[in-house]
């Protein structure tokens, strides 16, 4: 237990999505100008994460690594199909945010219409992919591990995304040079965000 | 477009140079920054990224223009991801094969080519409605333009952060023995970002065309 509230709290703030990969930024930098459209984005990446990276475990573990095929026949021990994982990540998690775009669209259709062409492009946000990479290159043990790494990560994508917002609602007010309006500013204010994330590093968990 | 166009025609030497200045896919697009960050601190890492994202680009841009018309629309998503993968899962083993080290250090970056959204980005904007030729070059244009833009920052995050480029020692031994010390805040990753912050912030000012209302 303590294991798994460890995995989760490093992966939220000690090895944020943004702050310490630059994973899915370029949702990050198209969505945040807004809080509003931002929590919707925010909310849609943990639910996407938190499902796909326990999926592509199974996937990973049952089919993928050498020896995972034993189950169905132990002549299968070395047969190695980790080189497929790319494409089957991908398929798993196109297929998914297709669902959860059909679940929005129904259910809350002024977010849908909100958020636009970023819901499908959940699918080629980094940090979708990225969360199932590092799953497997970071060898989680259990499930359970998966399940809270995909969580936290998403958590502290969403954190990252609100923390923009707001800030950027704000600079609209204040007098920036006007060669660093707009991208350059947003740019340099996640720099700041990410050096002030970097003193989690000293936490040991 | 008649047939006789020439290979280098006006246009499409444009094609080819835009993406290399005022229509640069990092700093003007905004497509494909995450790997363009994690892979900088050392000039090495960003050269083969450069060359890795423009093979998958210029190849998957001539294939979707080559089938764009037998592609229903709804699944061109789809379609896009797996060629895209494909082509990333042969990159990614060559890299294993013959760049080993390398390849160790781009990690999981090397898999994110399929999620990044210049890939994406330019089939959607340009492959899905020009011929395969054309295509191509734009394909190399912007992955150029990417490139330039993850050497630039790699340069000097190399160069400040560890006193060498592309593995040489630039910074004589002489000028630490006076106390210079590497500046050891550019390998980390946010000055990455203020890096490219203030590449914007430079070419915005030579093209004030670019310059955003707020």
């Amino acid at each position: 237990m303590e294991n798994l509230i460890n995995i989760f709290i490093k992966s939220i703030f000690i090895d944020n999505m943004v702050f310490a990969f630059f994973l899915g930024m370029c949702s990050y930098l198209a969505v945040s100008k807004t809080v509003k459209t931002s929590v919707g984005l925010g909310i849609a990446v943990i639910f996407v994460l938190g499902i796909t990276v326990p999926l592509n475990y199974l996937l990973n573990k049952y089919i993928l690594v050498s020896g995972a095929l034993t189950w169905v026949d132990p002549s299968f021990a070395d047969v190695d199909l980790s080189f497929l994982s790319f494409i089957m990540f991908i398929a798993v998690i196109a297929s998914l945010v297709q669902l959860v775009e059909m679940i929005v669209e129904k259910f809350a259709p002024t977010l849908y219409s909100s958020l636009g062409i970023f819901l499908p492009l959940i699918a080629v946000n980094c940090a979708i992919l990225g969360g199932s990479l590092f799953m497997q290159e970071r060898d989680y043990g259990t499930l359970a591990e998966a399940t809270s790494f995909g969580l936290g990560s998403g958590l502290g994508w969403f954190l990252a995304i609100i923390g923009i917002a707001a800030i950027r609602e704000k600079i609209r007010y204040s007098n920036i040079p006007a060669p660093l309006r707009g991208l350059g500013i947003t740019f340099i204010v996640t720099g700041l965000m990410g050096i002030a994330f970097m003193s989690f590093m000293g936490i040991k968990l | 477009m008649s047939d006789k166009e020439p290979l280098f025609s006006a246009k499409n030497r444009k094609l080819l140079k835009n993406p290399l200045g005022s229509d640069n896919p990092i700093t003007v697009q905004v497509l494909g920054i995450c790997s363009a960050l994690a892979v900088t601190a050392k000039l090495e890492p960003a050269v083969v990224m450069s060359l890795s994202v423009m093979a998958v680009l210029a190849l998957a841009n001539v294939i979707i223009s080559l089938i764009r018309n037998t592609i229903p629309s709804r699944i061109r998503i789809i379609v896009q991801l797996v060629i895209v993968a494909a082509l990333v899962i042969v990159v990614d083993q060559i890299l294993k094969a013959f760049a080993y080290e390398v390849s160790k250090q781009l990690s999981v970056f090397v898999g994110l080519i399929i999620t990044n959204c210049i890939i994406m980005g330019r089939l959607e904007a340009f492959a899905l409605g020009n011929r395969p030729w054309p295509a191509f070059l734009d394909g190399i244009g912007n992955a150029a333009g990417y490139g330039l833009i993850l050497i630039i920052i790699a340069f000097f995050r190399e160069l400040l952060g560890s006193g060498s480029i592309y593995g040489f020692k630039v910074i004589p031994q002489a000028f630490y023995d006076m106390g210079y010390q590497n500046n050891g805040l550019m390998i980390l990753p946010p000055m990455a970002l203020i890096t490219v912050g203030i590449i914007i912030w430079v070419q915005r000012s030579r093209d004030k065309s670019l310059i955003e209302s707020n």
